[in-house]
């Protein structure tokens, strides 16, 4: 008997003796979208998370004020300095118990898409591995004007697919009970998004 | 080989029987036409908010149908691709050589969580760990109630739909999770509690896929709780089953699904939660990855022209919440892990075998309004294929009762004589009938009122009463 991979593909082959043709697919779905902080605001809002939207010198201020007196764990990169915080720096990789007890996590982002309410983290600069924006109860993550985009596909054109990628709409949250939403299950039970303005 | 595909459970009868059981259940009913109505309303919200969503269904429908017309050629990429990423790829005729190739690479653990994937469930993959003394540990809310429950999945995305709150709180109840009331919540926050030691203990994680790039090697998982997060994270090999139909193109080819699926399933923009990974990333995620491929009747599927197009099928259940079928029976009368309309259609073409009376009931379904096809994100035209398939159920039987009383139909209808008779002989059944409903005909009526009651005709007909006034 031949092995599964050639039997499976003979098979394949077989079942297409027809020789069916590939369609051409119609790209002719819209591409571009409303890419502004406003709607972004509004989306994430609808997942019942927590938005703040500031210039970029209020982003320090902001997040003394949501992290003060917490400990927050964060990527080693983290290119923000924040006064009055207990960091919990993931370098060496802190033990899951440490992030299961840590108060929070604060990241950046890779990108966002707004028309959908959607953070995107590629584990680069600021974003660490993906254990670490997922034990810790409560997710602070920092939007950029620049990394919103308006269109699902301007963003996966965006988004390197070779990187882990975690993309984040709201809170977690389960529809398994009578088809009703209900927010906070087992990642994050609260989510904060913070936009940066351009200027 | 040779085994039966338990894409069906062992057992179950033919969906009349099994649908005339489930009409009685007044609990199940309520408890379905709840759910299904809140989600058909909002789905329908979640559509009209995209201008472009007709656009994105042919895009969808073209990318499946170009992956189905290249499909050996797509999956040598995506092993390719894996491969290449460091994971290891691993091809399964049928659901028994894929459950031992899953058993194989749990090794020596005795327990794995499995994040919910139908592809595990259509081989039976649970019992055969339990088989093998491994306990898989459900973790999405759903699969949890159904496992906790030892009852059956009646749904492809809330398998546990044919509970209500109060239900689960028993069987929470029942199986020593505390929950502080019946509020979706806290009932969420009992399962939390629960799980969250198993996710940080456990070494193996068991997934399915939503999708795989065949250029790149990206498997992707979308999920709400955040249990697929975990399983896809913590442990330290990950082995995931997929069907080999599960592949999109490219990369770009995402950016339509990413759209189509979460509005048609659980009616969001986006669903809370969606994971990408590319074979292994190290100090990211588990350091061995499998990637199971499995065939199980899909070749066979994929062989039919017309039943081939079941194989665009993305889960996402839209066809079960808008079935009038579906709705009055629930999920559990289909006697497959896949119900509702596409379950009729996809069910009966994996397990390929006409002499299987359970599976050959299920084209018969279906009252063919067509409401599947209209709201289907990959446009599967079901109701095509119901028919189709009802044909092969014919031809393979020869005469059947249903063809013998369509032949007795046609000979009363080919002559007025014989038709003026048998309404004679029909409105006889007034007195059979109660309540304006007659549950059994005679004859060759018996095989149409076997399944559905008929209404009881008029006392005279349109023709009597035409001779009688204006003859």
């Amino acid at each position: 008997m031949a092995d599964a991979r050639s039997e499976v593909l003979a098979r394949v082959r077989a079942a297409l003796r027809d020789r069916p043709t590939p369609p051409e697919v119609p790209r002719d779905y819209e591409r571009t979208g409303d890419a502004s902080l406003a709607l972004l605001a509004e989306r994430v809002a609808h997942y019942r998370a927590a938005v703040h939207e500031v210039g970029p010198d209020e982003l320090v201020p902001l997040l003394a004020r949501l992290l003060a007196g917490k400990r927050i764990a964060v990527p080693a990169d983290l290119p923000w300095q924040v006064p009055g915080v207990t960091w919990l720096v993931d370098s060496p990789p802190l033990p899951v118990a440490a992030l299961d007890g840590a108060d929070g996590v604060l990241t950046g982002c890779a990108a966002a898409i707004a028309p959908t309410g959607t953070i995107v983290l590629d584990g680069g600069v600021g974003q660490g591995r993906r254990a670490l924006t997922l034990l810790p109860d409560h997710h602070v993550c920092v939007v950029r004007e620049d990394q919103v985009a308006g269109s699902v596909p301007q963003a996966l054109a965006r988004l390197d697919p070779s990187r882990p990628l975690t993309f984040i709409s709201g809170p977690s949250a389960t529809s398994d009970i009578e088809l009703d939403r209900v927010e906070g299950v087992h990642g994050p039970r609260r989510l904060e998004v913070v936009l940066v303005r351009a200027t | 080989m040779g085994t039966r595909n338990p894409v069906t459970w062992l057992g179950s009868p033919a969906f009349p029987e099994a649908a005339r059981t489930a009409l009685a259940d007044t609990q199940l009913r309520r408890n379905l036409r709840n759910a299904t109505t809140t989600i058909r309303g909002r789905r329908a919200a979640a559509v009209a908010e995209l201008p472009d969503w007709e656009r994105l269904r042919r895009a969808g429908e073209a990318i499946k149908d170009r992956v189905l017309a290249e499909l050996d050629t797509h999956l040598e990429r995506l092993e390719a691709a894996v491969t290449a990423r460091g994971g290891v790829v691993h091809w399964a005729r049928d659901a028994a050589e894929a459950n031992e190739i899953v058993l194989r690479l749990v090794g020596d653990e005795r327990e794995v969580v499995k994040v919910k994937s139908m592809a595990t469930a259509e081989i039976g993959l649970n019992e055969a760990l339990a088989a093998g003394g491994v306990r898989a540990v459900e973790t999405d809310l759903a699969e949890l109630i159904v496992q906790l429950g030892d009852d059956r999945p009646s749904h492809i995305l809330v398998p546990a739909i044919h509970r209500n709150r109060a239900e689960i709180r028993e069987i929470f109840r029942r199986s020593g999770l505390a929950a502080t009331g019946d509020a979706p919540r806290e009932l969420a926050e009992a399962a939390r509690a629960h799980l969250r030691e198993k996710f940080l203990s456990c070494k193996v994680a068991i997934s399915g896929a939503n999708f795989a790039v065949a250029d790149t090697g990206s498997v992707v998982v979308l999920e709400s709780e955040g249990n697929g997060r975990m399983c896809l994270t913590l442990p330290e090999k990950l082995i995931t089953v997929m069907g080999i139909e599960k592949l999109v193109p490219t990369w770009q080819d995402l950016e339509v699904f990413l759209q189509l699926l979460p509005r048609s399933s659980t009616a969001e923009r986006m669903n809370p939660y969606t994971s990408v990974w590319t074979g292994v990333t190290p100090g990211d995620g588990p350091a061995e990855f499998h990637l199971v491929l499995l065939d199980n009747g899909r070749t066979a599927t994929l062989a039919d022209p017309t039943g081939r197009q079941a194989l665009r099928c993305i889960r996402c259940s839209a066809c079960l919440n808008v079935c009038p079928v579906y709705e009055r029976t629930g999920g559990k009368s289909y006697g497959s892990v896949y119900p509702g309309p596409i379950g009729a259609i996809l069910t009966p073409q994996l397990v390929d075998d006409p002499h299987d009376a359970q599976a050959a009931s299920l084209p018969y379904a279906s009252s063919l309004c067509g409401a599947c096809f209209e709201v289907c994100p990959v446009r599967i035209d079901i109701p095509e294929v119901l028919t189709h398939l009802r044909a092969r159920v014919v031809s393979a039987r020869g005469r059947t009762a249903e063809s013998v009383a369509m032949a007795a139909a046609a000979w009363v209808f080919g002559d007025p004589a014989r038709y003026e008779r048998a309404q004679r002989l029909g409105s006889l059944a007034r007195f059979l009938g109660r309540d304006g409903r007659i549950s059994r005909l005679p004859g060759p009526g018996a095989v149409w009122t076997a399944s559905r009651d008929a209404p009881v005709p008029p006392r005279e007909s349109f023709r009597e009463w035409w001779r009688r006034n204006r003859g």
